[in-house]
């Protein structure tokens, strides 16, 4: 096991630096010259204005020569400096991270609960009219485009009933400390990670509906019945277990999404995470910035990856013995 | 042996099929009785309601078919209708059952000792430290090598015969009074086949239990039965001691079933031209490798196929035979290049189709077509009859009204009507499936057929009429034929010389009279003496 670990780690090490080039040069692909923005937001748009900031942030050099130093520091985790912020990348990163972090293992966690729950019911009563109600519910969430359900969400729960806040991380000025500050965030939380949440339940849902129907019917679950268990056991001890490994193939999934995947909901809600960094950056053609978010989602890809496969191999014996 | 005494009965039995079945009833109006001590094979082909009559007494039917009528009386009792938690009770402490695939019947996350203690929980016997013991006691009991090991194992970790003996473990917990085995050794190769009815027939002996055998195979009926029920359609046409049933069968279908069996022993072998083989494989070697690479686990190496040499004459059959794991099907996929062989040469007519590639490959193969074993998997239910059987053909530049035409032909020639070209394959049963295949193959108007256990997923009635086809086509078209199976009566029928093959290497290669009169190598005659049914020789008149 320690051995595939190791092996593994070794692989995403080179795969990740393969993504940092990839993603450096599809950066400076695109259209649009951060020392431009820059000057160009300053007012002083001349030439010699411009080479000096570009001689300021290396972006004179030779693209090889940038992508060099680039990866040099990447190897180090310096994931440069921040041209419009004026601050280090890797602070501005860790700084949101909390808030994108806080969001999406939420939403992850309520998806994946709910979800699994909610298919185990509908397969169990398969046909009947519990069943139709929330497969329905279910296809309904995952046809929902994430955005327009994030603001019908603000529209109806904090502008019409105003139960819940629409936006933000935490009441602003509202001087909360300790639980009541947590209770105050807790309320933020609620609207944009049922909103992220939403999809991923009716995947989960669906994908462990169709799994428990499908295992049901297989030879050793007859075997159970055969032995003269209560159907109980067999539901959950025999069909579940068997039936969650394509969900953890698809929660391996999600996981992986846990930095990069909060984009839209981040915009919509006003969330202060890594969704919004990034989505301004690319406003501002904040190049390192947009680099660093790319590198530490590609990261958490791979280590969800390898999480994924752990566990796989914890629970099913077949793929550890291969 | 048999007490006459009945522990179970069942009366006028009737289970209804949902609506839309091709006919009313699973099952209508099966009586029988199962006596103490007895072993009573059911025997039939696929549909003729054998499996549904077993699950019905277990109370297992599938959700959307009910008993619509009769009764199965034991201990006092009318099993149909009891409570679900009544019969809960019942199975695995008074009835027991096996079933056919050993393969997918245990849980694959579980291991061996904890599936087995589970039958003790189900019924709240024994503390969890006294299950696992009896598990191991249990495993012992059925001969399973090292059984502490076994019990710790995973299913996967265990060969087939293996899992069927942990199964028969799991069904001999309890001391049922009543065992119900549906095709256990179905899914199994003919040595194991062959321990596993002993296996059975012993324990049934020393402890008493009744044995209800559901088989397709009257070749197991002659080892295992003391009576005998053969069913058709839903209904028992047939019932008697087996020795009766067997030597002086009554109902006309059973004769024809027993007529239908291939038999053992070999008419004399038409003298071949061997001087111009069609075909000459010299030292066909094919080797699977996994793991290894950069970054893997230690290589495994499996010789699927080790040096084999053999000659094909012209008009000649040549049967492979072997067991699971020998290589038979390597060696069919390495004749026709769906595999490339790692060594060796496979010369037609002189050229090497080995060494061939691209446009020279792709014309050679013309010459070589397979059947293939499962008639259900092996056509693309997308596509019409006629374009399934006339792509060949035009992949290789034939003009479609011709080809099309040429497929029509081809149908009738295998014995289906030639409007079946516009119709889908699953309108079409197994045997019928398998004539497609057949035609699809001779659409190129190859030389050599290779056929990979090409009739072993059929009933045997038709694949009796599979084979006739086979063997006439052969004679009208001049065809060679490479015959892969693991069922020797079928080689036995069909071939003229048999190679018989053990974990990749060719034991012993003769004529089909010398391989089963006079065979040389231990391994031939292991797999001879375990056929079922040899030594009755069933029907050796026919």
């Amino acid at each position: 096991m320690l051995r595939f670990i190791a092996l593994r780690l070794v692989k995403a090490a080179v795969i990740l630096i393969a993504i940092v080039t990839l993603n450096f040069f599809l950066i400076h692909a695109a259209p649009g010259d951060p020392a431009a923005v820059m000057a160009g937001e300053a007012g002083a748009a001349d030439q010699i204005f411009l080479d000096q900031l570009k001689e300021q942030f290396g972006l004179d050099k030779p693209l090889l020569t940038q992508l060099g130093i680039y990866l040099g520091g990447v190897v180090q985790l310096d994931l440069g400096f921040s041209y419009r912020q004026q601050m280090p990348v890797a602070d501005l990163i860790l700084d949101r991270l909390p808030a994108t972090l806080l969001l999406t293992i939420t939403a992850f966690v309520i998806s994946l609960v709910f979800g699994v729950l909610a298919g185990v019911l509908a397969s169990a009563r398969v046909g009947k009219w519990s069943d139709t109600i929330i497969s329905t519910i279910a296809l309904l969430f995952y046809a929902t485009p994430l955005y327009w359900a994030a603001l019908m969400a603000v529209l109806l729960f904090s502008v019409e009933l105003n139960w819940l806040p629409g936006f933000g991380y935490e009441t602003v000025g509202g001087g909360y400390t300790g639980f009541a500050r947590a209770l105050d965030i807790g309320e933020h939380l609620i609207l944009p990670a049922l909103t992220l949440g939403l999809f991923f339940m009716a995947v989960y849902m669906r994908m462990t509906r169709a799994s428990m129907l499908e295992v049901s019917t297989l030879d050793f679950v007859k075997t159970a019945r055969a032995k003269g268990l209560k159907p109980g056991i067999i539901q959950w001890r025999h069909i579940f277990r068997n039936a969650m490994l394509p969900v953890l193939t698809l929660a391996g999934l999600q996981a992986g999404q846990l930095v990069g995947g909060a984009v839209l909901t981040e915009t919509v809600f006003a969330w202060p995470g890594i969704g919004r960094l990034m989505f301004d950056a690319l406003a501002q053609r904040d190049y390192n910035v947009l680099l660093g978010v790319f590198f530490v989602s590609a990261a958490m890809v791979l280590l969800f990856n390898l999480i994924t496969d752990i566990l796989y191999r914890v629970v099913d014996p077949r793929i550890r013995a291969s | 042996m048999s007490q006459t005494k009945p522990v179970l009965r069942i009366n006028g039995l009737q289970i209804a099929l949902p609506e839309g079945a091709d006919r009313p009833f699973a099952v209508d109006g099966v009586s029988l009785e199962l006596n103490a001590g007895e072993i009573l094979c059911i025997v039939g082909e696929s549909g003729s309601g054998k499996s549904m009559s077993a699950n019905a007494m277990m109370g297992l039917l599938p959700d959307l078919v009910h008993p619509t009528a009769g009764e199965i009386l034991f201990d006092h009792m009318d099993l149909l209708k009891l409570s679900e938690d009544e019969l809960r009770d019942l199975r695995g402490r008074k009835l027991a059952m096996i079933f056919q695939e050993p393969m997918s019947a245990l849980n694959p996350l579980m291991r061996v000792d904890d599936q087995i203690a589970e039958v003790f929980e189900a019924h709240n016997l024994l503390t969890p430290a006294q299950r696992r013991t009896r598990a191991i006691e249990l495993l012992t009991e059925v001969g399973i090598p090292d059984p502490e090991k076994a019990a710790r194992a995973y299913p996967f970790q265990l060969s087939g015969g293996q899992r069927q003996r942990v199964m028969i473990a799991m069904a001999l917990a309890l001391e049922p009074e009543i065992l119900i085995a549906d095709e256990p050794t179905t899914a199994l190769d003919v040595t194991t086949q062959a321990q596993i009815l002993d296996l059975i027939a012993n324990l049934q002996e020393r402890h008493g239990m009744a044995v209800m055998f559901i088989t397709h195979d009257f070749g197991v009926v002659a080892e295992i039965a003391d009576r005998v029920a053969v069913m058709q359609f839903g209904k028992i046409v047939e019932q008697g001691n087996a020795s009766d049933v067997l030597d002086n069968p009554q109902h006309e279908y059973t004769r024809k079933l027993i007529a239908a069996i291939p038999k053992l022993h070999t008419g004399e072998t038409e003298e071949l031209d061997k001087s111009k083989p069609i075909l000459e494989v010299v030292g066909l070697t094919k080797t699977y490798r996994s793991g290894g690479g950069l970054f893997g686990s230690p290589e495994r190496v499996v010789h699927a196929v080790n040096r084999i040499s053999f000659e094909l004459g012209v008009g000649e059959t040549l049967g492979v035979v072997g067991e699971s794991g020998s290589g038979k099907s390597s060696v069919g996929r390495c004749l026709v290049r769906l595999q490339d062989p790692d060594e060796g040469s496979v010369l037609l007519n002189g050229e090497d189709m080995a060494a061939l590639t691209g446009e020279r490959l792709r014309t050679a193969r013309k010459s070589i077509q397979m059947i293939f074993q499962d008639p259900f998997a092996s056509l693309n239910p997308r596509s019409r009859v006629g374009r399934i059987i006339a792509e060949g053909p035009i992949a290789h530049g034939v003009p479609a009204k011709q080809a099309y035409d040429r497929a029509a032909e081809l149908l009738e020639l295998v014995g289906l009507d030639p409007s079946a070209i516009d119709r889908y394959p699953h309108e079409f049963s197994g045997g019928q499936r398998q004539r497609i295949g057949i035609a699809r193959a001779l659409a190129l108007e190859p030389k050599i057929i290779i056929a990979d256990e090409a009739v072993s997923a059929l009933d045997v009635s038709i694949q009796a009429q599979v084979l006739d086809l086979l063997a006439e086509l052969k004679q009208r078209l001049n065809l060679s034929l490479v015959f892969i199976t693991h069922d020797l009566r079928v080689a036995a029928q069909i071939c003229d010389r048999i190679a018989v093959m053990q974990k990749g290497n060719l034991v012993e290669l003769g004529t089909a009279d010398e391989i089963f009169n006079h065979p040389r190598s231990d391994y031939t005659r292991s797999l001879i003496e375990a056929i079922p049914g040899r030594e009755k020789e069933l029907a050796a008149t026919g």
